[in-house]
């Protein structure tokens, strides 16, 4: 059976409606372009942050910028959420030790971390990545835990009484092992760093996308907020489907095994 | 020179808490240097806990083991396990599952390569080397396993009904075959079985143990009738018709019988 009409069909058309009603709203003059500017505006601003500097450098720089950041405080929690998570799941110990600590911190918004950050790192690089790393550190360390804890004893067992170190254990049969789980957590992870580095960027830097956002505020130009909130959302977006990729290719090759 | 000494070993389980369960008491038992036991007894007797003492994956409660003169402690590549789950590394090829014990004692390419191409001939599974355990039939993928723990070159190798989850055909094939493995490369083997023939066709000695608490019932020497017999030279259906493999399997038999009745 073939449907009638193809699925992006409707998506697109909720899109549609979605714009056509904002233009609608402000040519109609419904509301004031100083609180709520059309979208055809907002695209001729984001050209013009395209072609000219705006706070400092083009758009494109900030939003890299922002992604350098985020790349860095993504990159540091998953090289210690996920090693840690694996030995947390290994070691009956180590789990006991971290788990209180870990507990406390997992419940602090990464938005509470910003006085922290500046304090210790100032108003550089180094606080909007811990502000970031905070966020995404949590789901990092999880899901290595659970997926550590999930895999098959007789696997670690097999690996032992074959001499493996615990490094070559670690390697080449916990990771392989959580790897499914890790992937899915590192997605989540990706999200909610992202999020929390716009957060960041509003407080402690002078480039990337949220410091954008705070010019555009206090230049009274809603229209370069908008703007920036867009390219947000797009980067978001890609980072999502990449690692959805990353993800679906994994558990592909996992679960014909 | 691996002889397994087990030494006066009790294992309790929760030893010291409130239900201390008692698994195997004051089992002493000698395993020649490349001498291959089997060892049978109803469920729950504490095979598998027994294999697992001298593997080191389990502690002993009372009493000792040696391997090859030294304390166990924990497990060791002198001790290669075969699990009855097969416990392949499903994100590695065969040929990664072989060598993987291998690389443990830092053995050079070649000397992989080599053993690779030896274990795939002798276990009849030339070309696929490059395939993944799923890729494989339950019978291959044991043999794999097994192709993995002797390429580990351990003194001892210990299996935990390694054949259980294979249909009788498959498993038929895999006895004659273990025979042959290890007549051209000689271990001191424990081989926990359920099937009394399995027992006696493979083993030197068969050990029966009894249960509640885990003991040894009876030692079985096998190993004169053998060589006096000349199985080795015939297939294995020629063997159990032989008067003397019917004898001994009856023997063996009753024994088990008795520690099954023992508890009704
Ligand atoms: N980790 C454990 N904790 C508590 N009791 C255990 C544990 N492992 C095994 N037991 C108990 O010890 C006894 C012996 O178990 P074991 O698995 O060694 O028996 P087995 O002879 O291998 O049985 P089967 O033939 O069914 O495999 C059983 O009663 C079992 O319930
Ligand atoms: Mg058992």
């Amino acid at each position: 059976m073939t449907r009638a009409v193809p699925l992006w069909l409707y998506s697109l058309s909720s899109l549609v409606l979605f714009f056509g009603v904002w233009q609608g709203v402000t040519v109609l003059g419904l509301v004031s372009p100083f609180v709520l500017p059309s979208p055809v505006t907002v695209a001729e601003r984001a050209i013009a942050m395209m072609q000219r500097p705006f706070a400092g450098a083009l758009l494109w720089e900030h939003a890299f910028s922002s992604f350098l950041r985020f790349l860095g405080g993504f990159g540091l929690a998953a090289a210690i959420g996920v090693p840690l998570g694996l030995m947390m799941g290994r070691f009956r110990l180590l789990d006991e030790m971290v788990t209180p600590v870990f507990e406390a911190y997992r419940y602090v918004a990464p938005l509470a971390w910003v006085p922290f950050a500046a304090l210790w790192f100032g108003t550089g690089v180094g606080g909007a990545i811990m502000v970031i790393f905070t966020g995404a550190f949590a789901p990092c360390l999880i899901n290595a835990y659970r997926g550590a804890r999930l895999v098959d004893k007789h696997l670690i067992e097999a690996a032992q009484t074959h001499g493996a170190s615990e490094f070559r254990i670690a390697t080449e049969v916990l990771l392989p092992g959580a790897l499914p789980s890790i992937v899915a957590g590192l997605r989540v992870s990706a999200g909610l760093g992202w999020q929390s580095l716009i957060g960041a960027e509003l407080i402690v830097v002078s480039s990337g996308i949220g410091y954008v956002m705070i010019q555009g505020q206090s230049n009274l130009s809603p229209q370069t907020v908008i703007t920036a909130m867009l390219v947000i959302g797009l980067i978001g977006l890609l980072i999502d489907v990449g690692l959805r990729g990353v993800e679906t290719a994994v558990r592909r090759k996992w679960e014909g095994q | 020179m691996s002889e397994i000494v087990i030494d006066k070993v009790s294992k309790i389980f929760g030893d010291g808490g409130a239900k201390p369960f008692v698994a195997i008491d004051g089992v002493d038992l000698r395993v020649e240097d490349r001498e291959f036991i089997s060892v049978v007894g109803p469920s729950g007797c504490g095979k598998t806990t027994l294999m697992r003492m001298v593997a080191g994956l389990e502690t002993v409660s009372r009493g000792e083991i040696r391997v090859a003169g030294k304390p166990v402690t924990g497990p060791g590549p002198d001790r290669a396990v075969v699990f009855q789950q097969f416990a392949l590394f499903p994100w590695k090829t065969v040929r990664e599952n072989i060598v993987f014990g291998m690389r443990s004692r830092g053995a050079s390419r070649e000397e992989r390569d080599e053993a690779v191409t030896y274990y795939l001939r002798l276990m009849k599974m030339e070309g696929t080397a490059d395939k993944y355990p799923h890729q494989l039939s339950g019978g291959m993928q044991q043999r794999v396993a097994i192709a993995r723990s002797y390429a580990t070159d351990p003194g001892v190798l210990l299996m935990d009904e390694p054949f259980g989850a294979l249909d009788a055909q498959t498993r038929t094939i895999m006895q004659e075959e273990l025979v042959r493995v290890s007549k051209g490369n000689p271990r001191t083997v424990m081989f926990i079985t359920h099937s009394v023939e399995e027992a006696v066709y493979l083993a030197d000695r068969v050990v029966v143990m009894g249960r509640n608490p885990g003991h040894i019932r009876e030692v079985i020497d096998v190993a004169s009738t053998r060589q006096a017999e000349r199985w080795s030279e015939e297939p294995i259906d020629d063997v159990m018709e032989k008067p003397s493999f019917t004898h001994l399997r009856g023997q063996v038999w009753r024994l088990l019988r008795e520690q099954m009745g023992a508890d009704v």
